[in-house]
């Protein structure tokens, strides 16, 4: 097998191409990305074929589009709604992924939640909680920290979750 | 996401984070993540691939249990297109002189109408 050589990362870089595509459209500042150096971390304290699972979404559910409106306006909250709601599927086509090559009409390439209840059924979870959550995706940094985090921990406590899976879209 | 992620584990709640940006995740830090390298929008499987969506999301099962530290990134096995086609890669958010001009024009109108909201007095509640 020839070895395959390249220039550069294989990886995509969203934050160097986003840089690029904002800065052709005329938006001199970056965003700037956050960064941390030190990274916290939990462990399971009981095994998993005993724990209830959450999920974390950052779809919706479908709304009125405001035709008039522009990217960034109306205000997004955290939420918390049955998984057996989202069945049918969530909105997301406001939200940033390529359009040109997939689609999310199948709604366990994005939230596993019909993935997660075979699990449950053949005991490598204990449960999938009831409920699933969603955030919104905030370029606000301190909303994303200050109000839809703690929002999300507390949906967490209330659902007495063991573990909690995050699927940015 | 990966913000709440980490607002989760400071409280003591052990989480893992799945998605295609790699960099977005890792320079944010998260505890666990499970990285397939795919365009945005499958984190968890192609369309209707069952199989699939049941081994990336084992992978995340197996990260809950398994990693021991911080920052342990787990990249699944699967390829977006086995024809190797890449061009997927290059597509998304693509800026060359094909579309540098269209960008532009593109910021400039949408420029004018953020302006146009906020002389309206609406816009972010």
């Amino acid at each position: 097998m020839a070895v395959d050589r390249r220039t550069h990362r294989s990886h995509v870089s969203y934050i160097d191409k986003s840089r690029n595509y904002y800065g052709a459209q005329g938006y001199p500042q970056p965003y700037q990305w956050a960064y941390n150096h030190d990274v916290p971390f939990a462990s399971l304290n009981k095994p998993l074929s005993e724990c209830r699972i959450g999920l974390v979404t950052t779809s919706f559910f479908e709304r009125k589009v405001d035709k008039t409106a522009v990217a960034g306006a109306g205000a997004k909250e955290p939420y918390a709604a049955l998984c057996d709601d989202a069945l049918g599927g969530l909105y997301n086509k406001d939200l940033f992924w390529d359009k040109d090559n997939t689609h999310t009409e199948d709604l366990d390439t994005y939230l596993p939640i019909n993935r997660l209840r075979e699990f449950a059924d053949q005991g490598r979870i204990g449960s999938l909680a009831d409920r699933f959550y969603g955030v919104p995706t905030d370029y606000s940094h301190r909303r994303t920290s200050r109000r839809d985090a703690p929002q999300i921990l507390e949906f967490a406590q209330e659902d007495e979750l063991d573990a909690v899976i995050l699927v940015p879209l | 996401m990966s913000l709440v992620s980490r607002h989760l584990e400071e409280a003591g709640l052990p989480t893992v984070v799945m998605g295609s940006a790699r960099d977005i995740v890792e320079e944010c830090g998260v505890s666990r993540f499970v990285y397939t390298d795919f365009p945005l929008g499958n984190p968890t499987g192609k369309p209707g691939d069952v199989e699939m969506q049941s081994a990336i999301t084992g992978i995340a099962l197996d990260l809950l249990e398994r990693a021991w530290e911080p920052r342990t990134t787990v990249q699944t096995p699967f390829v977006w297109d086995t024809e190797a086609n890449e061009d997927w890669r290059h597509h998304f958010m693509k800026v060359d002189d094909s579309n540098r001009d269209a960008l532009a024009s593109a910021g400039d109108q949408r420029r004018s109408a953020q302006e146009k909201v906020k002389a309206e007095g609406r816009g972010r509640g």
